[in-house]
């Protein structure tokens, strides 16, 4: 196997998470470009806090040991700016008191030069996502999708280098969910990022049709090198 | 449970008395007198003469320009300590820890504060002590003018040390808010640096929250009194303790011009108040044309840690302050340039003491009848509103600021003659009212968000299963909100305690109270006399807060959901 540092993609060597010295969770995979790894677990199983440990954010109440590579770059001791992960959140979290335009200006580089050519860019991106015409309406008047969608681009147009997905279709209804999850990952493979997905639906994990790692039971865990194939995806195959 | 109806309740109806009634004839009372009308003293006639005498005053443009100046400066320098300690820290271990000691400083009235920083700072003071005379040579004190110095800088920074305290307690309070850790996230997420974050992302959501209280600053700071009278210029002062001395002065004619000086200090304020809402907006504006930059700033160090340092450096001349005035408390004998005490002594302190009896027992009886009328009536008003679905307590919140939002002085002279014609002046139940109307908005602050927060279901729960408003109210509301009801009461005990200008005019000089004690005796020679009356102040409160934290965890010491939540 080739070493952490020349892998392509989102590489978690050896991470371990624990609260007093209470193993939490136990993960060993690598993540290639364009593909999605599913973590699923019941609440309480770390999933939040393993996000929160790749992302540069955990809590320092929890130890946690591994490294986390990003396209052979050791991220592990990087502040979370540093990091270039993009994160998504269960709300869309659009920044209350800026347009919707403007979030998504508030995402694109500072090198990416020019008023205008920042503003065609943004809307550019709201168009990609069905929202031609959006740019100047106040992020509360938009439904949940339309929220979650404005939240995917300015995550993209930050230009990430790994995605993470704390159960961002959660608070959509059912009928929306499939259609933006749908565009979530056909939008990550085009720009061929990395994503961790988590969630504890199932139907997320058989959309994502990738790896499923389980945390339920971490005293079993296998880590990525065992993953098991869901039994649904297996029922559909 | 009934529906909503347009008619006010009575609870909201008695707090609009209570505040808009005095404050109103206070101003009438004021305005009258300031052009020549007071027929009590035998002014009948409208005139500007008043007026005319009050810009005849020598150096009265220096005292507009330093009230307008001093207060505008330490209000604004205030706020900008406090934003950006909590740009650069809000979410740390370091910040947990300062905000520890940053609360209980709150509670520190004014008048304390600023005798314990004239004895840090003043030329014979601890700090010129500690260099002297090994590094200055100074084998007696320096004559230079640190106190009372010409610009107000020593008044300047006594209000900042004291204000900063009440901004960033109001700035943690609206940082407690939900998915706030998660915007934080996200600006990072998104590569942006921590304060550039808190600056783009956090405060405009914050902001409108500190607003009201930041304007309530800039009117107290604009025209204080006690804090002027011990560290501010004296030749010529600023326009509030002029005011004073016109007031009191024996020839009757001036209180004309005294109250033509009240409404001269309500405009000062009122210009003050605008300029910083222009400021603001003009901030505002640029602020809002960086947010689209893209720029993250992720090198922040430098800023974060003059944040660090400047807050650092205010809860450090405060806890030294408050030190100095045990220390001077139990001095026997201190000469210059002896860094601590020769001799001590308690016999002193016991003297003293026994001497400030009197004055103790009404400073516990006005700080316990305000604080326990003040709570009660928060509650009842609260109530009233969760009962009748009133969610928004927008308006609410802004009336009942609006006395805090004008000059003390402006309406008190008007009420001061008022209750002198009712013949009320000077007594014990016109001293309480008068700090009412500045220790209600305190405590409905205080209670005003805890209790919004306490879970709806609760109530429901408990009306579902049969039980009166009144029985929830006592047995289910009140208990669950035990800690914030006490810790309300403390807040509003030592906001009372901490009232000087009311307790000085409204009593007449018939009411003493520790603070009005230790304002006057600051001037004085007997420094020992003067940090024991102004240690004094802090007992009160500080054995409220005592009591607001032990009793619930002693009522609740086996109930683990009661405790207080551990915070990172």
């Amino acid at each position: 196997m080739p070493e952490a540092i020349d892998r392509k993609g989102l590489v978690l060597e050896a991470v371990s998470i624990s609260i007093d010295d209470a193993p939490l969770l136990d993960i060993d995979c690598h993540i290639p470009p364009g593909n999605i790894l599913t973590i699923m677990g019941e609440s309480g199983s770390g999933k939040s806090s393993l996000l929160d440990f790749i992302a540069g954010f955990l809590n320092p109440a929890l130890q946690a040991e591994g490294r986390i590579f990003l396209n052979g770059k050791n991220l592990t001791d990087l502040p979370a700016q540093e990091r270039h992960i993009g994160l998504m959140f269960q709300f869309p979290l659009l920044f209350p008191h800026m347009s919707v335009l403007q979030n998504l200006m508030f995402a694109i580089p500072a090198k990416v030069r020019g008023r205008q050519h920042r503003k065609e860019i943004a809307r550019q991106a709201l168009g990609d996502v069905g929202l031609n015409g959006f740019g100047d309406r106040d992020p509360a008047t938009l439904s949940g999708g339309q929220q979650t969608r404005v939240a995917l681009m300015r995550t993209l147009l930050a230009q990430p280098m790994a995605l993470l997905l704390d159960e961002p279709f959660s608070s959509l209804d059912q009928t929306r969910r499939a259609e933006v999850r749908e565009l979530v990952f056909c939008q990550a493979r085009k720009n061929d990022l990395p994503v961790l997905l988590v969630t504890h639906d199932e139907e997320d994990a058989l959309a994502a049709s990738g790896l499923v790692h389980f945390l339920d039971d971490h005293k079993n865990n296998n880590g990525c090198s065992k993953v098991q194939q869901p039994q649904i995806s297996i029922a559909k195959r | 449970m009934p529906k909503s109806t347009g008619r006010p309740d009575i609870a909201t109806v008695l707090v609009t008395i209570l505040l808009a009634g005095p404050v109103l004839a206070g101003l009438a009372g004021t305005i009258l007198p300031a052009f020549g009308y007071l027929p009590v003293l035998g002014f009948r006639t409208f005139s500007i003469e008043p007026f005319r005498a009050l810009f005849n005053m020598p150096g009265i443009q220096i005292s507009i320009l330093l009230s307008f100046g001093t207060g505008l400066v330490a209000s604004i320098l205030s706020l900008a300590i406090v934003l950006l300690f909590t740009a650069g820290w809000s979410g740390t271990r370091t910040f947990a820890r300062l905000t520890r000691f940053l609360s209980p400083l709150l509670s520190v009235p004014h008048a304390a504060a600023a005798i314990g920083l004239a004895f840090l700072i003043a030329p014979s003071g601890f700090l010129v002590r500690l260099v002297s005379p090994w590094a200055t040579g100074w084998t007696r004190p320096p004559d230079l003018l640190i106190l009372n110095d010409q610009a107000g800088i020593a008044m300047t920074l006594g209000l900042v040390a004291k204000e900063v305290p009440f901004l960033f307690l109001m700035t943690l309070a609206a940082l407690n808010r939900p998915h706030i850790r998660d915007f934080y996230k996200s600006g990072a997420s998104l590569g942006y640096g921590r304060m550039t974050t808190f600056i783009k992302v956090i405060l405009p959501q914050i902001y409108p929250l500190i607003r009201l209280p930041m304007l309530a600053v800039i009117a107290y700071a604009t025209s204080v009194v006690d804090v002027a009278q011990i560290l501010g210029p004296t030749t010529p002062p600023p326009l509030a303790p002029r005011l004073i001395v016109w007031m009191n002065d024996p020839d009757l004619s001036k209180r004309l011009m005294a109250s033509a000086g009240a409404l001269l200090q309500l405009f000062v304020s009122a210009v003050s108040l605008i300029a910083y809402l222009v400021l603001e907006r003009g901030v505002t504006r640029w602020l809002k044309s960086r947010f689209e930059s893209g720029h993250r700033r992720r090198q922040d160090t430098s800023a974060r840690q003059a944040g660090l340092w400047l807050m650092s450096i205010i809860v450090a001349i405060m806890t030294v302050s408050i030190v100095l005035l045990a220390v001077w408390t139990l001095a026997k004998s201190w000469w210059f340039p002896a860094v601590l005490p020769q001799r001590w002594s308690l016999a002193r302190m016991m003297d003293a003491f026994g001497m400030g009896g009197p004055a103790q027992l009404a400073t516990l009886l006005l700080a316990a009848c305000a604080a326990g009328i003040a709570t009660a009536l928060t509650l009842w008003v609260l109530e009233g509103r969760s009962f009748r679905k009133k969610p928004s307590h927008g308006r609410l919140n802004t009336f009942v600021f609006l006395p805090l939002l004008l000059p003390q002085i402006s309406f008190l002279f008007g009420l001061q003659t008022l209750f002198l014609v009712a013949g009320l002046s000077g007594t014990i139940e016109a001293v309480l009212l008068a700090h009412l109307i500045f220790v209600f908005p305190y405590a409905f602050l205080a209670l005003s968000d805890p209790w919004n927060r306490l879970d709806p279901h609760y109530a429901k729960a408990a009306a579902s299963i049969g039980a009166s408003r009144a029985r929830i109210f006592w047995q289910v509301q009140l208990p669950l909100l035990l800690r914030p009801v006490l810790v309300t009461f403390a807040v509003a005990a030592a906001v009372s305690v901490g009232q000087y200008l009311p307790t000085l005019m409204i009593g007449a000089g018939r009411i003493v109270t520790v603070t009005t004690e230790s304002v006057a005796l600051a001037s004085g020679g007997n420094r020992q006399v003067a940090a024991l009356y102004a240690l004094l102040q802090l007992v009160i409160p500080l054995a409220g807060f005592v009591l607001a934290a032990l009793v619930p965890s002693l009522v609740f010491r086996n109930r683990a959901a009661m405790r207080l939540e551990r915070q990172f």
